[in-house]
């Protein structure tokens, strides 16, 4: 066939080298430039900042079970939700997916021995936690109320919270964020392994091209932001004062060029996921696999040119606002386009509701449910309605959290037998991924109903009548709360407990299961070539490749 | 392995692909570079179109005749660029050097200039803050001027100094000799980072400094 070199077979041993064993001690892991060994420092760190975004959104339920504003004062409550969105938004679902599954696999499914720069990758952690603990301070040393999109002028002028201690962290961390979408970049375009294609790449590492471009052209937005409100705080520069001729409205408009590409960045790497998961447990090729592709790259261009969308009320034209919503609709046309090729993947398909699919298919329909609502959102009329409600806030937590995060705990069950060397649990993990959408669905539904009953955001108190819906709010976050440490337990238990994985339990065709679990420190005991496109299970799991495997 | 020294990095299976991914990297670099100054040129374009008058009062107060000698500077910085670019490619290593050092030393010049020029705003009182006070026109609009005037040069000058401190990386490496023909893209790149920062001034020039001459 056509293996490049026809070496002899490598020695078996009896415990063969991993990437995990290639070296041992504090050192060989704090400078390590292996992406597989950044990707677990990545995961190890975002966790920890789920935990506590979490902690945040614990307080807020608990706050929100009565009516009356008896938990915390309305102060501590505008701090309390400014830092979970902040933490979760820049230190949790921004470098989710892309900086742990993205790290370890983008190599992997390319064929290639590491990025194009590990060394840069590996300061893309560092600044990412440099980011963090400036963050975090600032969140130990009194917190911030500016709400996470820092709205011009309370952030700039009237603010007396630690704004600038907060933003300098989401600007370092916003480098890291540059730096890991500039390796994705350049490591796909350069480091493709002999015959691999633009049309045979999977489409995880075409929602990972699609989300690097936005973090690429997005992130430096978001930081001459950062730096011009920190500029105004410092020196009065007047850009975004009204006193001094400054005009608040462009901080929104430079703060939703970022930020409304951002949610693309938390969500296009969970579609590639979701694809992957798809084609596995369906054992078929994605229906129409140019076709999401090409969505992704889609959604990427036309992401950039909706933010108006977040502004119907902030006083921008309504000749703006009538062309922003025009292109909102448009993003729902790459997007459907999506939720209808997994489905018809699913038609005629040998589906195996195994955990990663469980989670895939929870994605599809939250995803679903968060898209449409987003469409009455894109609506002005509607928006007036339910502009600064639960309806949005329950928008985008579907998205964010019944999309992004469904697809990122799909993706780590997926590939956890290739990064652990060990399998997970079945049957706890399915009941954990209905647990979680059980939670999910309970926590958020019932606000899109408080939303359009008039119930607005970011108020620690509200009228008796939303008192049920409320109480069933906060119910579903405690089961949502158990599910989330329920796979966090259990994957740390298989860590040392649990059966070893085969290289390929999946039956799964794409490089990264050719090769051994855990993988050697250099992936592949020798480069690969790629003769088929990524998805060949109609032909049978071991045509796609001629890597040798041992 | 990289741990033999070699200038091929592990990952990479030959010194061209190393090569096009160093080249490519910094290109996207640049783009994002073009994102983070187009955020204030973009915030610039609105309030000189917001105010026109105010935003050409402010244009005459500064000092053309330093600005146009910085441009020339940094010009001039550039084609020294190509010269250290062009004497790697043949493996001329002490011209090489020469250039390099010739590079940092006009853009020491241009933040020396550009300091001087700071000095006559702080004590003309046109640096925003408690202190400004500005004559003739409207001085609330004015003090926009003025803080994207030293908002838009100074995040220049700031590239400037890492411009001159990568230069100082790559010359480092080249005094060692691990600047050949074969092996060459730490000068290539830099360069690239160097044009570009050079363009940006390009761009900051007329906008800033020729304004006020067309009435």
């Amino acid at each position: 066939m056509t293996s490049q070199s026809p070496s002899p077979a490598p020695a078996v041993h009896a415990r063969r080298e991993n990437y995990l064993t290639a070296g041992y001690g504090v050192k060989s892991w704090l400078l390590t430039t292996d992406h597989k060994r950044i990707a677990l420092l990545y995961l190890i760190s975002i966790t920890l900042f789920f935990m506590i975004g979490g902690f945040f959104a614990v307080l807020m339920r608990l706050e929100l079970i009565t009516p009356a504003g008896d938990l915390v004062k309305a102060e501590t409550y505008n701090k309390l939700f400014t830092m979970h969105g902040v933490i979760m938004v820049f230190f949790f679902l921004i470098p989710s997916i892309p900086a742990t599954l993205g790290n370890f696999l983008v190599p992997m499914m390319i064929g290639a021995k590491d990025l194009a720069f590990p060394r840069l990758n590996l300061l893309s952690w560092y600044l990412f936690v440099l980011g963090g603990v400036i963050t975090l301070w600032a969140v130990i040393s009194g917190g911030v109320d500016t709400g996470w999109t820092f709205y011009t002028p309370y952030s700039s002028v009237y603010a007396n919270t630690h704004v600038i201690a907060t933003a300098l962290g989401i600007f370092i961390a916003g480098f890291s964020s540059i730096l890991t979408g500039l390796n994705f970049i350049v490591t796909i375009h350069k480091m493709r392994a002999p015959g691999l294609r633009w049309s045979r790449l999977p489409l995880f590492i075409w929602a990972m091209y699609a989300t690097s471009l936005v973090i690429t052209l997005g992130t430096p937005v978001l930081a001459i932001t950062i730096v011009l409100v920190a500029l105004e705080r410092l020196f009065q520069i007047g850009i975004f004062d009204p006193a001094l001729g400054g005009d608040p409205v462009l901080f929104q408009h430079l703060f939703w060029f970022y930020s409304h590409p951002a949610v693309y960045i938390m969500v296009l790497p969970s579609m590639g996921v979701v694809s992957e998961i798809v084609a596995a447990f369906t054992r078929k090729r994605p229906f129409g696999y140019g076709f999401i592709a090409g969505s992704s790259l889609a959604i990427a261009v036309l992401g950039f040119l909706v933010w108006g969308h977040h502004m119907f009320v902030s006083g921008q034209s309504v000749y703006a606002g009538l062309v922003f919503s025009l292109l909102s609709y448009l993003v729902a046309i790459p997007s459907a386009v999506k939720v209808f090729n997994w489905t018809a993947t699913l038609y005629k398909g040998s589906v195996s509701l195994q955990t990663p699919m469980l989670y895939a298919l929870g994605f599809i329909g939250l995803f679903t449910i968060g898209g449409l609502t987003g469409l009455f959102l894109a609506c002005m009329g509607l928006d007036v309605h339910v502009h600064d409600t639960y309806f949005v806030v329950a928008h985008f937590h579907y998205i964010m959290v019944g999309g992004a995060v469904m697809g990122y705990l799909g993706g780590i069950h997926y590939w956890w037998p290739k990064i652990s060397g060990r399998l997970y649990p079945e049957f706890l993990a399915k009941l954990s991924a209905l647990i979680l959408f059980i939670g999910f669905n309970l926590t958020f539904f019932p606000q899109f109903v408080l939303g359009y009953l008039g119930m607005p955001r970011r108020y620690h108190a509200y009228a008796d009548e939303f008192a049920v819906l409320n109480v069933m709010s906060t119910a579903g976050a405690s089961i949502l709360g158990a599910g989330y440490l329920l796979p966090l337990a259990y994957l740390l238990w298989s860590l040392k407990y649990s059966k070893a994985a085969e290289p390929n339990p999946w039956q799964a065709t794409g490089l990264e299961w050719k090769t051994p679990s855990p993988p050697p420190k250099d992936n592949f005991e020798q480069t690969p070539v790629v003769t088929h496109e990524s998805y060949d299970y109609l032909e049978g799991a071991d045509v796609a490749t001629e890597a040798q495997v041992v | 392995m990289s741990e033999t020294g070699g200038p091929l990095a592990h990952q990479f299976a030959d010194l061209a692909q190393q090569r096009e991914a160093s080249t490519l990297g910094m290109w996207t670099f640049l783009v994002t570079e073009v994102m983070f100054f187009g955020g204030l040129f973009a915030g610039y374009a609105v309030y000189r179109h917001a105010f026109p008058a105010e935003f050409m009062a402010g244009s005459r107060t500064l000092d053309v005749l330093l600005g146009s000698v910085n441009t020339v500077v940094l010009i001039c910085s550039s084609l020294t660029v190509v010269l250290a670019v062009h004497c790697a490619q043949l493996g001329q290593t002490r011209a090489v050097n020469a250039w390099i050092v010739a590079t940092m030393v006009l853009g020491a010049a241009f933040l020396a200039i550009k300091l001087v020029e700071y000095g006559h705003k702080w004590h003309e009182n046109l640096v925003p803050g408690p202190g400004f006070l500005f004559e003739g026109a409207n001085e609330t609009p004015a003090r926009l001027f003025f803080g994207f005037y030293f908002v838009m040069t100074g995040m220049h000058a700031v590239h400037m100094v890492v411009g001159i401190g990568l230069w100082a990386w790559v010359l480092a490496r080249s005094m060692r000799g691990l600047v050949t023909p074969e092996h060459h893209s730490h000068v290539e790149i830099v360069g690239l980072y160097w044009h570009f920062v050079d363009i940006v001034w390009i761009f900051l020039f007329p906008l800033l400094y020729l304004l006020g001459a067309h009435e």
